[in-house]
C-alpha cells in the first residue's frame, strides 16, 4: 500500500489552518494580534494559506508600545501593503496620555504590562470577538495549559481553573455579549518548529532576527538594546556587538543574543545547540515565578 | 557555519519527522511526572534555565535527588498542592519523531481530564506501580484508552528498582493486565515495558539491571510505533468548515469548500454526495495555497471544488458515494460527563458534531458505568461529573456520522449547556 505519511510540520500546519478557518466561521469580528515577531508573521502566512485565493478575512491588530525597533515597524507596514491586509493600531502612548494607565518608573520600567489595558480597550472599541495570537504552549509553564480557544470574561480575564475542556478537533466558541476569545492556532508548535517552518516556507522576517551590529548592555544575564528611553545604571556600559533577536517585542524587555547567524539554516543550528529557552531572554518573565500566569489572568496576550 | 556532530537536528532530518501524540495516565504516586521528567531530561529536551529553576526548587523542597517531577508542574495551585489538576501539554523531539504529551492526572475525580487528553492521542502510556500491581485505577485507565479509541497502548511497569528488578514481578503484572483487557481491549496494539523512571531504566537508555528484558525501551517504542494507519483511510469524509468566495475579478466564479479531510483519500474526478442535500457531484479540483493536488488524505486541510453548482454551507458533509455515512436524528452514544451541573434526563443541549451545530434532547440513560469494575448501573436518571454512561440522543436535524470505532472524527461530538455555554460532555457515537 502507498505510504500516506504526513510530516510533523505538515500536520502542525494543517491543524493551524483548521483553527484559523474555525475562527473565521464561528466569530463575527475576529482579529489577528500582530506583534511584528516571527510567531505572528507565521500566523499571517498560515492565514493566507487558509483562505487562499481570497484575502485574509480579518484585520491585523498591532498594540504599539511606542518603544519599538524601527525595523519591526517598517516590516509591518510593508507586509500589510504586500498582502493587501487591513491594519488596526492600538497605542500605549495614547493610553498613557488619556490617563488609562500610568507609566512605570525606575530602572526596570517597561511598557509591556501596560499593553494589556491598551489591548483590552482596542478589543472593546472595535468589538472584536476573537483575538488570534501566536502564543505557544512550549513558551512558558502557564501557557502549557492554555486552550486553542481560550475564553475571556467581559473584563478580559482568563480563569485557568475553569477552562472548557477541548476534545478532538471540536472547538466551542460560544459566548455571551461582551465576552471574547483568544485563539492560539500554533499552540502545539515549539520554537524549533516555527523556525523550521519559516525555512521550509521561505517566509520573510525582519532583519532583527539576523545578526547585526547594535549598541547593547548587559543586565541580569541578558543583553538589552540601548535606546533613548532605556534608563541605564551607572555601572552599565553600552558596547557595540554582533547580536540578533530570538523574540521581537517591546525594546525594554526583548533580550538579544550574541550571534553571527545571518541566515535561517545557521539560526536553526544555533537554536538546536542552545540550552536556554526562548523566554529565558524575556525580561518581563523574570519578575516572579508566576509572572506570566498573573499577567495572563488579567488579559495579557 | 556547518552542523557539528553534537547538534541534535540536521535541517533535513527534522523536516521529515512524524508527529506522535500520546497521553500519560497515572496518579502522583505512580511516578508519572517523574517519568515525563525523565523522558524530557534524558532526551535533552530540558533547557538550562528550566534545569536551574528545578534544581533550586528541589533544594528548597529538601529533595535528595533532582526532582524530575517539577519539570511538569504547570499552574501555581498545582505547584503549591503538588498535584496535576488539568491537562498539560509537553513537547519534545528526538531525531526520529516529534512528540506531544497530554499529561493528565490519574485520579477518578479527573476522569474528564483523562478523556480530554485521550481524545487526540495516537498512543497511551499506562503506568503501574510494580509494588501494587494491577489495581482499580489501572482498569480505569485501560478502559478510558479503549473508550477513546487510542490505537496503541504501552503499559509501563514502574519502580522495578524497588523490587530488585525481578522478572517474575513483571510477568505476574503482565498476566493480570492481559486477563483484564481480554474483555475490553481485544486486538489492540499492546506492549509492556519494565522501567524505573527514577533511576532511568528502560526509559531512554536500556536497563543494565534487567537483562531478561530484550525488547525496546520506552523512547524507542514511541519512536517506532507505526501511526500512518491510525486514520480511517477507506471511507471518504469531508466536513465543510468554511466557504471560500474571493471578492476579486480574477476568481469571480471561484466557490471552494474549505475543510480538513476526516476520512478516506480524495482525488479529482471522485463521485461524491453532499449531505444533507443528497445531491451527487464530482470533485473538480482539490485546491491549496501551493496549487491543486492529485490527492488528499487525513488530516490534510484543503479546499474542494465541485463540478456542479450545489448550495453547500458550513456543517454539510461531502462523502464518497462508495460508502455513505449513517444519517440519523436519533442514536445511542457513550458519553463522559464533564460538568458540575449533572446531566438532566429530557434536558436540551447544543450539540457540535464536526462542523455541524444542532440542538438535542437526551431522552434516555441506558446505563451508567462503574469504571472501576465495568459494571453497568441501570435505572439512573442523571449523570454526574466524571461519570461515563450510554445515552439515547434525539437531534433537531439529522447528523451524518460513522461509529466512533470506525472514525474518531466523524464519530465524536460534544454537548454544550446553553445556559452557561460550557462544554459539558464528550460523546462517542455507537
Amino acid at each position: 500500500m502507498k505510504d500516506y505519511n504526513f510530516t510533523h510540520l505538515q500536520e502542525l500546519e494543517s491543524e493551524a489552518i483548521y483553527i484559523l478557518r474555525e475562527v473565521a466561521a464561528q466569530f463575527e469580528r475576529p482579529a489577528l494580534l500582530f506583534s511584528g515577531g516571527k510567531d505572528s508573521i507565521v500566523l499571517v502566512h498560515l492565514s493566507r494559506k487558509a483562505f487562499h485565493p481570497a484575502s485574509i478575512p480579518f484585520p491585523l491588530v498591532h498594540i504599539d508600545t511606542g518603544h519599538n525597533f524601527e525595523e519591526a515597524i517598517t516590516f509591518r507596514d510593508e507586509l500589510v501593503k504586500k498582502f493587501n491586509a487591513r491594519l488596526v493600531v492600538g497605542s500605549v502612548q495614547e493610553s498613557i496620555d488619556t490617563g488609562r494607565v500610568v507609566e512605570e518608573k525606575g530602572i526596570n520600567a517597561s511598557r509591556n504590562v501596560l499593553q494589556t489595558v491598551t489591548l483590552l480597550d482596542t478589543i472593546e472599541k472595535f468589538k472584536f470577538d476573537a483575538a488570534i495570537g501566536g502564543g505557544r504552549r512550549d513558551e512558558e509553564k502557564a501557557r502549557a495549559k492554555e486552550r486553542f480557544f481560550s475564553h475571556r470574561d467581559e473584563f478580559g480575564q482568563w480563569d485557568p481553573k475553569n477552562q472548557r475542556p477541548e476534545l478532538w478537533n471540536i472547538f466551542n466558541g460560544k459566548k455571551r455579549m461582551g465576552e471574547h476569545f483568544r485563539v492560539f492556532p500554533i499552540s502545539n508548535w515549539t520554537e524549533m518548529d516555527v523556525w523550521q517552518y519559516i525555512l521550509q516556507e521561505n517566509i520573510e522576517l525582519p532583519s532583527l532576527y539576523f545578526t547585526h551590529e547594535r549598541e547593547v548592555f548587559f543586565r541580569d544575564g541578558i543583553w538589552l538594546a540601548k535606546a533613548p528611553f532605556m534608563a541605564m545604571k551607572p555601572t552599565e556600559k553600552a558596547e557595540k556587538l554582533h547580536v540578533r533577536c530570538r523574540t521581537v517585542g517591546d525594546i525594554s524587555c526583548t533580550g538579544l543574543v550574541l550571534s553571527t547567524a545571518d541566515n535561517l539554516a545557521d539560526i536553526i543550528q544555533e537554536i538546536a545547540a542552545t540550552r536556554v529557552t526562548e523566554r529565558g531572554g524575556r525580561y518581563d518573565d523574570k519578575r516572579s515565578d508566576a509572572a506570566m500566569e498573573d499577567r495572563k489572568k488579567e488579559g495579557y496576550f | 557555519m556547518t552542523a557539528t556532530s553534537d547538534t541534535k537536528f540536521s535541517s533535513k532530518g527534522y523536516l521529515g519527522m512524524q508527529l506522535l501524540r500520546f497521553t500519560t495516565a497515572g496518579s502522583v504516586d505512580d511516578g508519572k511526572s517523574t517519568l515525563i521528567g525523565r523522558l524530557l531530561y534524558d532526551s535533552k529536551s530540558i533547557f538550562e534555565d528550566q534545569l536551574d529553576a528545578v534544581k533550586l526548587a528541589s533544594v528548597q523542597k529538601g529533595s535528595e535527588h533532582l526532582n524530575l517531577a517539577l519539570f511538569t508542574d504547570g499552574l501555581r495551585a498545582e505547584r503549591e498542592q503538588g498535584i496535576t489538576i488539568d491537562v498539560a501539554y509537553r513537547y519534545f523531539a528526538t531525531p526520529n519523531r516529534k512528540f506531544i504529551i497530554a499529561d493528565t492526572p490519574g485520579h477518578i475525580q479527573y476522569t474528564r481530564n483523562m478523556v480530554t487528553g485521550a481524545s487526540t492521542a495516537n498512543a497511551a502510556i499506562i503506568l503501574i506501580d510494580a509494588r501494587n500491581g494491577v489495581i482499580e485505577q489501572t482498569y480505569r485507565h485501560a478502559y478510558i484508552a479503549y473508550l477513546l479509541g487510542i490505537p496503541h497502548i504501552v503499559v509501563c511497569i514502574n519502580k522495578m528498582d524497588l523490587l530488585e528488578y525481578r522478572q517474575d514481578v513483571f510477568e505476574k503484572i503482565k498476566a493480570d493486565f492481559n486477563a483484564f483487557v481480554a474483555k475490553v481491549l481485544p486486538g489492540e496494539d499492546l506492549r509492556f515495558i519494565p522501567i524505573s523512571a527514577l533511576k532511568g531504566d528502560n526509559v531512554v537508555k536500556p536497563s543494565l539491571n534487567m537483562d531478561w528484558y530484550k525488547d525496546t525501551t520506552l523512547l524507542e517504542t514511541l519512536e517506532t510505533i507505526p501511526i500512518d494507519k491510525d486514520h480511517d483511510m477507506v471511507n471518504q469524509r469531508f466536513p465543510v468548515q468554511y466557504v471560500i468566495r474571493p471578492e476579486s475579478d480574477k476568481y469571480h466564479d471561484y466557490r471552494g469548500y474549505a475543510g480538513r479531510i476526516a476520512g478516506g483519500i480524495f482525488h479529482p474526478g471522485d463521485e461524491v454526495m453532499v449531505l444533507p442535500a443528497g445531491m451527487k457531484s464530482r470533485i473538480r479540483m482539490i485546491d491549496t495555497f501551493n496549487g491543486p493536488v492529485d490527492e488528499a488524505f487525513p488530516p490534510m486541510s484543503v479546499t474542494l471544488l465541485l463540478e456542479d453548482d450545489i448550495d453547500i454551507s458550513r456543517g454539510d458533509l461531502i462523502a464518497g458515494t462508495a460508502s455513505l455515512p449513517k444519517s440519523a436524528s436519533e442514536f445511542d452514544c457513550m458519553i463522559c460527563w464533564m460538568n458540575q451541573r449533572p446531566l438532566r434526563i429530557n434536558g436540551k443541549y447544543a450539540l457540535k458534531h464536526n462542523t455541524r451545530d444542532v440542538r438535542c434532547l437526551i431522552s434516555h440513560i441506558d446505563f451508567v458505568l462503574n469504571i472501576n469494575t465495568l459494571e453497568q448501573i441501570h435505572e439512573r436518571t442523571s449523570l454526574a461529573m466524571n461519570e461515563i454512561g450510554r445515552i439515547h440522543v434525539r437531534t433537531t436535524k439529522p447528523l451524518f456520522f460513522d461509529p466512533y470505532t470506525t472514525n474518531r472524527q466523524t464519530g465524536s461530538l460534544i454537548l454544550i449547556d446553553e445556559a452557561t455555554n460550557e462544554t459539558v460532555a464528550a460523546g462517542m457515537i455507537l
